[in-house]
């Protein structure tokens, strides 16, 4: 279990780092290396051409305002769970990343490289994909931004070009009258979930639901998205949340794998669904509430 | 022998500066046992899971499998090699375990004397649960961690009693 | 007298080693060695059509690359299969593998090739170029393809069947059929793993100046390995050295022998002159190691009004894998060992152990006792449900009572004798474990939490593990003119604590200071005759026999002391390593001194050596070395005891299964645990602590997921579910029994494999009581009771 021969850079700036990668389509880029240096372990991946970003300066930020929190490609996840103001403008990223493998994974792994690894099973790019953030790249080109709706298009696969760099990833912030929750059943704590829900529900002015949306894990093959808002439009009931669920399992394909049938996990995801659901919704009540005292 | 470039880097291990030629796709548990020497770190699985090759980078708790070694020279690594007090007893972590048999095949014991050591320095008095969630993500096949909880607890008791007698 | 060691929670002397990093495993040895890798057969079965090595030959930083063709020009024995360990009159068709495949392959990670490098990665690139050629073959994976046998895994043993072994005690078949009752029941327990934090590893040196070779290997037995690298390198075993350093954990795994690894690694250091190192990876140590526990089984069972047993048929299936190394110990154990505490009537138990294309198999902690125990144990639940009587009503009356031990079963245990309980008291045990788990309470409990809508239940399982299986071990004492004990004996160590337990046990007997006693395990330098550690034989076998040791230094000691005080042997004892009248402190000489006057010497070399020439000791009319006696303050003695000795337990857990997503939660677990008399409670406990974390696993969480290709899905720890603390009782209630044992002077009994034994058996229990329909197959995970829900209520 030792990786196979690749060469190897440390850039020190970007445009270095950009500059490397070109012409080198088997080269892969090293951040936090929590997921690829498996991979190269078990030679399940053997790049040519490794370019260590972890000395490029200023790109371990976590900043937050009032439109949102971004995160640069050096932040490790523990950083970024541990900062309050993320909490306090999008507390789904703190909830999905405390369910993050475990903390010293969280301690080198970088949430930006977890986003651009396109694990479905993943908490962060689904939570991306549910907050519709985006992710910032540098290229031979310059930059662009990704939304996150065209960041993921197949099974451990994003929309990066091999010669492009994540520097930043955008989570919007909460937007008004809006609640968040999530929820996610492993076999062991820490281990990838057998199925995970997070969901985002919006409410009007007189406190009834005008958006619902809910991010899964581990129920479709790339990170999926369902909007619930119709099943959900007309309250938060046993029955309408049985709705959304069978909404939900229309735009999801379970798999069975060793751990759980296809069967198991479309139960967890009707399950999880209305427990997400329901305290998203308590939750956005607490902040509508919270706000028209204020 | 082999043509594969080597690349000369400084690995500061335990307060001690290091000069070492490596390949690029040397593993850091694998430069610290078989470059330096500290075989302290042990190797369980070589994927990330099992916990026994943690160290402390810059104090932090990190999987030294899951590194290679040239990206460690910036840094200050701490190996359970290190963690000895300055007089040579042993420090408050190794001193728990001792006493509360908190090992007994000795193998995964580096990984969580290393997790234990950054998390008392964050957590000083920890409860039992949050003991458990200190040492959640290492693996351990002999104590079915029972004692590992308990030492968790009698570390923070010792660290802090050390530290109150350092600070008289 | 000085405090009495025996029965001490003494802090364990080997940790400081290990708590500084100082621990030196396999892997840490002969840091300038060259390293091994194995080209694995990514296939389960396979005809080799070719192998082609060229693009290795003079790849740069690679010393050696071999197949099996290469083998028996080295050594002719190599070209031979490797041995099989344990051979049995009804094991007909035994199988072993090649050191590297020869023409065939039969399970996924089956040795083909063997390269030796500068390092690992170089290894590793070596593998990746060698190319092979391969006719693949049907793969036979599972009990039920084993047993329909439409494929066969080895051409020329029919029906897959490596050996069909019965055993009876009256007529089973007779008893059922008259019994008032009858049930049958299907059982089964999936395949598992050791899976030690240490994987295998194996290091070897050949001295050229002396014509020796030294082996480190992380075995179970260093014994062992010496006897199997002699005969098949051609040594002679006069030239070999096996050492066991420190050991990463065990659990039953290491105690095969020789690996191919363990043969390969040491020919190619003495044919390369250089040191040669293999460090088993994780992957490997699972396709490449063994796996147990897969078992299928039939009850039929006849029972009274009140549950007691008449008549008990048994009939199963052992999944071997590929290759049988370590014959029939496994289902032996289990045809044997599922009796439990009980009686059961007449009795009959046939098994067949069966070939498939997987990995092979050889005890794994418990080895056969969780799967025999959980056969029992669903037998009584499901008599207890039928008559709708209190589970521990129907055990308490099949128990046996401690008037009737020694109890003999008429039946043959794995050592080949007779299985003969020797002690327990398990009426008590019964009444210990229902207090500590609040059995009579429950279901108070069970009505608070239904108001809550949560759903408990409650299981226990019981067994009796015979322990300190034979032949013997052996254990040498020297004391040296410093006073320092030093002890060796031949078994290993995988962190059980032994340079502690074995040293108390000569500080009480020869009555020294427990820091002067030093304990040297499985170094074949220091003692050649030992076995092994398994069967949880470690304390029994060699405390036995240190204890011997220990007397017989004693007794050396006083006789030479005797002399030099002019005082009777009688009037004397030894406190604190000085030998003095009794009751006299300050009469006496140090051991150290004994030590001196024990061993004449013709030359001086420092103080104490001075007191030791021939002028100064023994009488000048005397030979200075008596008749009948030796130089030196040594002991050695051996324990073979006539038959194993037989611990018990019981184990009661509560779980909670959620009503909507079926996971199942811990809420407690209690032991009650009778292992005689404890040598140091705190390492006993630890013990039971692992074993019941490995019973959790094997309960809930571990199994080998392999396709119907033979291809292991989960060969890793990422999927591969060992517990993490998260996964464990957050506390053990453990309580103990002491019944000595009348077989070992020491009255004590095996501790090492207890713990993981009645785990499955528990836990399908207070599932089953839980959830209110029959759990028959463990391990069980939160989808396949989702699984199992939908089909009862549909």
């Amino acid at each position: 279990m030792k990786p196979a021969p690749f060469d190897y850079v440390r850039p020190r700036t970007l445009d270095e780092a950009v500059q490397a990668l070109a012409g080198r389509p088997e080269a892969k880029v090293l951040a936090g290396g929590q997921s690829l240096v498996p991979l190269l372990s078990m030679r399940l991946a053997a790049p040519s051409l490794l370019v260590d970003i972890n000395a490029l300066p200023d790109l371990d930020h976590v900043r937050v305002d009032e439109t949102g929190v971004r995160i640069g490609a050096l932040a490790r996840h523990a950083r970024v769970l541990a900062d309050p103001e993320v909490r306090r403008v999008q507390p789904l990223v703190s909830l999905a990343l405390a369910n993050v493998a475990h903390p010293t994974i969280r301690n080198r792994g970088t949430t930006v490289g977890s986003l651009v690894h396109a694990d479905a099973a993943a908490e962060m790019p689904m939570v991306l994909r549910l907050l519709e953030g985006s992710v910032d790249v540098a290229g031979p080109s310059g930059r662009r931004t990704i939304e996150a709706a065209d960041l993921y298009v197949g099974p451990l696969e994003s929309s990066l070009h091999h010669d492009e760099i994540a520097v930043e990833a955008f989570f919007p912030t909460l937007p008004a009258r809006t609640g968040v929750a999530f929820e996610e059943i492993s076999r062991r704590h820490g281990d990838y979930a057998m199925c995970g829900v997070a969901a985002l529900v919006t409410l009007d002015g007189g406190g009834a639901v005008s958006r619902v949306r809910a991010g899964y894990l581990s129920a479709s093959d790339v990170p999926a998205v369902v909007d619930l808002t119709e099943p959900l439009a007309g309250g938060i009931t046993p029955a309408s949340l049985e709705q959304a669920a069978a909404v939900a399992l229309t735009q999801l394909d379970p798999e069975t794998d060793i751990h759980a049938t296809a069967a198991y996990r479309a139960h967890l995801v009707e399950v999880l669904t209305a427990r997400v659901v329901t305290a998203a919704y308590q939750n956005a009540s607490e902040h509508t509430h919270q706000s028209t005292q204020e | 022998m082999s043509t594969e470039q080597l690349h000369r880097i400084r690995l500061q291990v335990n307060g001690v500066a290091h000069e070492v030629e490596v390949p690029a796709r040397r593993l850091l548990s694998d430069a610290l046992r078989h470059d330096l020497g500290l075989t302290g770190t042990h190797v369980g699985c070589e994927h990330g899971v099992c916990g026994a090759c943690t160290i402390l980078v810059d104090g932090t708790p990190m999987r030294s499998c899951l590194m290679f070694a040239v990206s460690a020279a910036d840094s200050e690594l701490t190996t359970v090699e290190g963690l000895a007090n300055a007089d040579g007893t042993l420090g408050p972590v190794q001193q728990a375990f001792r006493e509360c048999h908190g090992l007994q095949c000795g193998f995964c014991t580096p990984g969580f004397l290393t997790t234990i050591t950054a998390g008392i320095k964050e957590n000083p008095s920890p409860s039992e649960d949050e003991a458990r969630e200190m040492i959640a993500g290492n693996l351990c096949r002999c104590t079915g961690y029972q004692n590992i909880v308990k030492a968790v607890c009698r570390a923070a008791e010792l660290a802090a009693t050390h530290s109150g007698e350092a600070d008289q | 007298m000085t405090t009495r060691m025996m029965g001490a929670k003494v802090a364990r002397v080997e940790d400081d080693r290990f708590v500084r990093g100082h621990g030196r495993y396999v892997d840490d040895v002969a840091p300038d060695a060259l390293h091994a890798a194995v080209l694995r057969s990514p296939h389960a079965h396979a005809r080799i059509r070719s192998i082609d090595v060229d693009a290795v030959l003079d790849l740069d930083g690679v010393h050696a690359v071999w197949t099996y063709e290469d083998l028996a020009p080295l050594a002719p024995a190599m070209g031979e299969p490797l041995p099989l360990l344990i051979p049995h009159p009804t094991l007909t068709h035994g199988r072993t593998q090649y050191a590297l495949a020869k023409d065939e392959v039969n399970y996924v990670g089956e040795a083909i090739a063997f390269v030796v490098a500068d390092d690992r990665y170089l290894a590793e690139d070596a593998l990746d170029r060698i190319v092979v050629e391969y006719d693949l073959l049907p793969a036979v994976v599972g009990i039920d393809a084993a047993r329909a046998a439409e494929r066969l895994v080895h051409e020329d043993v029919p029906g897959n069947v490596a050996a069909r072994m019965e055993q009876a005690n009256g007529d089973a078949a007779a008893a059922i059929a008259a019994a008032p009752h009858t049930l049958s029941l299907d059982l089964e327990i999936e395949r598992s793993a050791c899976m030690p934090l240490e994987g295998r590893g194996v290091a070897a040196r050949w001295d050229t100046d002396n014509g020796r070779l030294q082996l480190w290997t992380s075995t179970q037995t260093s014994t062992g390995v010496r006897a199997a690298v002699a005969a098949k390198l051609g040594l002679d075993l006069m030239r070999v050295d096996v050492i066991t350093p420190d050991v990463g954990g065990g659990f039953g795994v290491k105690i095969n022998h020789p690996w191919p690894e363990e043969l390969l690694v040491p020919l190619a250091a003495r044919l390369l002159g250089r040191a040669v190192k293999f460090t088993e990876d994780r992957r490997e140590h699972f396709i490449s190691s063994a796996h147990e526990r897969g078992q299928q089984h039939h009850v039929e069972v006849g029972f009274d009004d009140e549950g007691r047993l008449l008549g008990l048929d048994v009939r199963f299936w052992h999944d071997n894998g590929a290759y049988t190394p370590y014959g029939l110990i496994v289902p032996i154990i289990t045809s044997t060992q599922l009796l439990g505490p009980y009686k059961p009537g007449a009795y009959h138990v046939q098994f067949d152990s069966l070939y498939t294309n997987t990995v092979i198999v050889t005890p794994y902690r418990g080895a056969g006792r969780p799967q025999g125990c959980f056969v029992m144990e669903r037998t009584m639940d499901a008599i207890a449900a039928y008559l709708g009587k209190d589970r521990t009503e129907v055990r308490s009356i099949n128990l046996i009572q401690p008037d009737e031990m020694p109890y003999e079963h008429g039946l043959t245990f794995q050592d080949g004798r007779e299985l003969t309980y020797d002690s327990g008291d398990f009426p008590t045990m019964l009444t210990k474990i229902k207090e500590l788990v609040g059995w009579d309470e429950f279901e108070t409990f069970r009505a608070e939490m239904a108001a809550q809508g949560r759903r408990v239940g409650i299981g226990l399982a019981a067994y009796v593990e015979g322990t300190g299986v034979g032949p013997y071990e052996g254990a040498h004492i020297t004391v040296e003119t410093s006073g320092k004990v030093k002890v060796a004996t031949g078994l290993t160590t995988q962190g059980q604590g032994h340079q502690t337990a074995f040293a108390q046990i000569v500080a009480d007997e020869l009555g020294v200071p427990f820091e002067d006693v030093e304990i040297t395990t499985g170094d074949t330098r220091r003692m050649p005759y030992a076995v092994g550690t398994f069967a949880s034989r470690a304390a029994v076998m060699s405390g036995s026999a240190i204890h011997l040791a220990a007397k017989k230094t004693k007794e050396k000691a006083l006789r030479i002391a005797a002399e030099a005080l002019e005082a009777d042997v009688e009037d004397l004892e030894i406190v604190d390593g000085v030998v003095q009248v009794k009751g006299s402190p300050g009469s006496g000489i140090g051991l150290g001194t004994v030590a001196v006057l024990s061993n004449p010497l013709r030359y001086a070399f420092d103080e104490a050596s001075k007191a030791a020439t021939q002028f100064n000791v023994g009488d000048p009319t005397k030979p200075p070395v008596a008749a009948g006696e030796e130089p030196g303050l040594e002991g050695k003695d051996f324990y073979s005891p006539p038959r194993s000795t037989f611990a018990s337990g019981m184990h009661a857990v509560i779980v909670e299964t959620d009503p909507l997503t079926a996971e199942i939660t811990i809420l407690k677990y209690a032991v009650v645990h009778d292992c005689g008399h404890l040598i140091n409670p705190m390492i006993v406990e630890g013990q039971i602590h692992g074993g019941v974390a490995q019973g959790v696993g094997g309960a809930l969480y571990e199994r080998m997921a392999y396709d119907e290709a033979g291809q292991l899905q989960n060969a890793s720890f990422m999927d591969f579910l060992m517990p993490y603390v998260t996964e464990v009782p957050t506390s053990i209630d453990i309580d103990h029994l002491e019944t000595p044992s009348p077989l070992n002077p020491l009255g004590i009994k095996g501790a090492g494999e207890a713990g993981v034994i009645p785990g499955s058996a528990a836990f399908a229990a207070a599932i089953e009581d839980a959830e209110g329909f029959p759990i028959t197959a463990m391990p069980i995970s939160p989808s396949q009771l989702f699984d199992l829900r939908a089909a009862h209520h549909a």
